[in-house]
């Protein structure tokens, strides 16, 4: 019984974290996320869940951590500064391997910077704001109906892998109202916190003795050093690491034949789908990855991919951040070039084309990469 | 129609996200792919705000406009800074009890119509300026039938205002006609 509806990105990622199964939420508004627990702190009560506004962006991720450990799947939404402030308990939720979900609509930045802008600059920060190796999983999504499916699929892997899954979304999406046709009640496979889980969780005060803790630790719970607290580390990061492809998460158009490329992901995608459409009908040879999980990267299929390729241009709206990833991955064997925009506004399809146009066709390329 | 494209510019606090939100409602309803982006300043109100609406029967992958089909003035500031950047057809509605229309805008089609000061006199409110807009929008470009529009309007709006916004839409789009009949 699925139907056409007008909905926000917001409301989308609001209403995916219900369909998901989500009981718990806490949070300190912000632009440009607040109409996320503005959604929810109408319709978490009707489904007998609970939301509440903390203080700050400190209690709200320690509230989550606190209601996933008590057994409820639980999530915070925030900008970046909230992003920033929540850095702290994302490494105590790696590290105590906590399922929980955290959704940064990200704003031009740093500081307050744009408040009402929107920005691709928290690429990096997703996957090393917190001291110290950890895992972490980072999605994306591009539409308002992608929103709410990355929602939900960002709880399922919070729940299978026990980690904290971060969902980057923007300023623009968040906004963004469009006609969607959401996921029916039974339409997406949900992940249930039980003995199948692929990694095991036991709810505190269920049973078992439990210890949480943010020092490094056996599997006791009680405080490794030396080759025990390296076994530990080494464990909860590769539990995500070795699952990196099986992970992998993108969509693949015109790859076949094409001689060059475009890896995108997140509302830039919007504009790169409107110029390869452009560019393939002017008879350009281009073709177009638009990733959905960003990490762990998925360094095999950019490293395979490149070496069909003579160029690779990745748009994005910060100084350089995905495309170091990229330019690493593809290890020499393309030439790569940024195409950056940081002054609030989006890539623009013209400007993709341009840059496409001017770059590929005559090789002009970022950094050291070698042209061919 | 494939696409038109429509940016409605003014103050925040002045309803033109929630314009632009009626607006594609009612064309969603009618079988179009429809999407609304807004930009407006870090201030809670006053401010530059706009809303764009993209209405198609294509898919819409890009959802900002660059220059729209449809434009929107509701205050000097929005009508200064837009107005240079339009499609070829362009028709622009101003609201002439705030905007100075400059004359030498020649090329784009500019209706001015009194839109707050009929809200004010009519309804008693600026509130529903906003409405009125749509509703002589609306008229002047036929985006979407009266029924659809007026159904969402209803909806989106809280049970003790309704009255008032149905009202808002009528005087908007009876000002378009008094505009063609003193052309006349």
């Amino acid at each position: 019984m699925s139907k056409q509806e007008f909905v926000q990105g917001n409301e989308a990622c609001a209403r995916g974290a219900l369909y998901a199964g989500c009981r718990f939420f806490a949070g300190y508004p912000i632009t440009p996320s607040s109409e996320i627990m503005e959604y929810l702190a109408r319709e978490m009560p009707k489904v007998g869940g609970v939301c509440v506004q903390l203080e700050d962006e400190i209690a709200s991720i320690s509230a989550v951590i606190g209601a996933a450990w008590g057994g409820v799947k639980a999530m915070t939404a925030t900008s970046g500064p909230g992003f920033s402030l929540m850095q702290e308990n994302i490494g105590y939720a790696a590290i105590t391997e906590t399922p929980c979900v955290i959704v940064d609509c990200q704003r031009w930045g740093p500081s307050t910077g744009q408040p009402t802008k929107a920005a691709q600059g928290d690429v990096m920060q997703a996957r090393w704001g917190t001291h110290g190796d950890h895992p972490v999983i980072v999605l994306t999504a591009s539409w308002v109906r992608e929103v709410f499916e990355m929602t939900v699929h960002a709880f399922n892997l919070a729940e299978q892998y026990r980690v904290p899954v971060i969902l980057l979304l923007d300023e623009v999406l968040a906004h963004l109202r469009e006609n969607v046709t959401l996921p029916a009640a039974g339409e997406l496979e949900i992940v249930e916190r039980t003995e199948d889980t692929e990694e095991k969780m036991l709810n505190f005060g269920e049973g078992a003795r439990l210890m949480v803790t943010g020092m490094a630790h056996d599997e006791t719970g009680f405080p490794a050093q030396g080759e025990k607290a390296a076994q530990h580390l080494k464990r909860i990061v590769g539990k995500i690491e070795e699952r990196a492809e099986r992970l992998m998460r993108y969509q693949g158009f015109y790859l076949d034949d094409a001689d060059y490329l475009i890896i995108s992901y997140g509302i830039t995608s919007r504009a790169v789908e409107a110029a390869v459409e452009r560019l393939r009908a002017g008879g350009i040879p281009i073709g177009w990855l638009d990733l959905k999980i960003l990490w762990p990267f998925p360094e095999k299929l950019i490293r395979e991919i490149s070496s069909q390729m003579k160029y690779i241009l990745v748009p994005e709206l910060n100084l350089g951040q995905l495309v170091r990833e990229v330019e690493r991955a593809a290890a020499g064997q393309a030439p790569i070039a940024h195409l950056g925009r940081v002054d609030g506004s989006l890539i623009t399809p013209e400007e993709i084309c341009k840059h496409v146009h001017v770059g590929a066709l005559s090789g002009q390329t970022r950094g050291s990469a070698p042209t061919s | 129609m494939s696409t038109q494209q429509i940016r409605l510019t003014g103050a925040g606090g002045q309803g033109l996200v929630l314009a632009g939100i009626i607006l594609a409602e009612a064309a969603m309803r009618e079988g179009y792919n429809v999407a609304v982006a807004q930009s407006y300043g870090p201030e809670a109100r006053l401010g530059a705000s706009r809303a764009e609406v993209i209405i198609s029967t294509q898919k819409i992958a890009y959802p900002q406009i660059d220059q729209p089909d449809l434009l929107l003035c509701l205050t000097q500031e929005a009508y200064d800074k837009y107005i240079s950047n339009l499609g070829e057809q362009a028709l622009v509605l101003a609201d002439s009890s705030q905007v100075l229309i400059a004359t030498n805008h020649l090329k784009p089609k500019i209706i001015a119509l009194p839109l707050q000061q009929a809200a004010i006199e009519q309804i008693g409110s600026k509130l529903v300026t906003n409405v009125v807009a749509l509703g002589a929008l609306n008229a002047l470009a036929q985006l979407v039938s009266w029924e659809h529009l007026a159904a969402v309007v209803v909806e989106r709006t809280p049970q003790k205002y309704r009255a008032q916004n149905l009202k808002a839409l009528e005087i908007g789009c009876a000002l378009t006609q008094t505009t063609k009949e003193s052309r006349a």
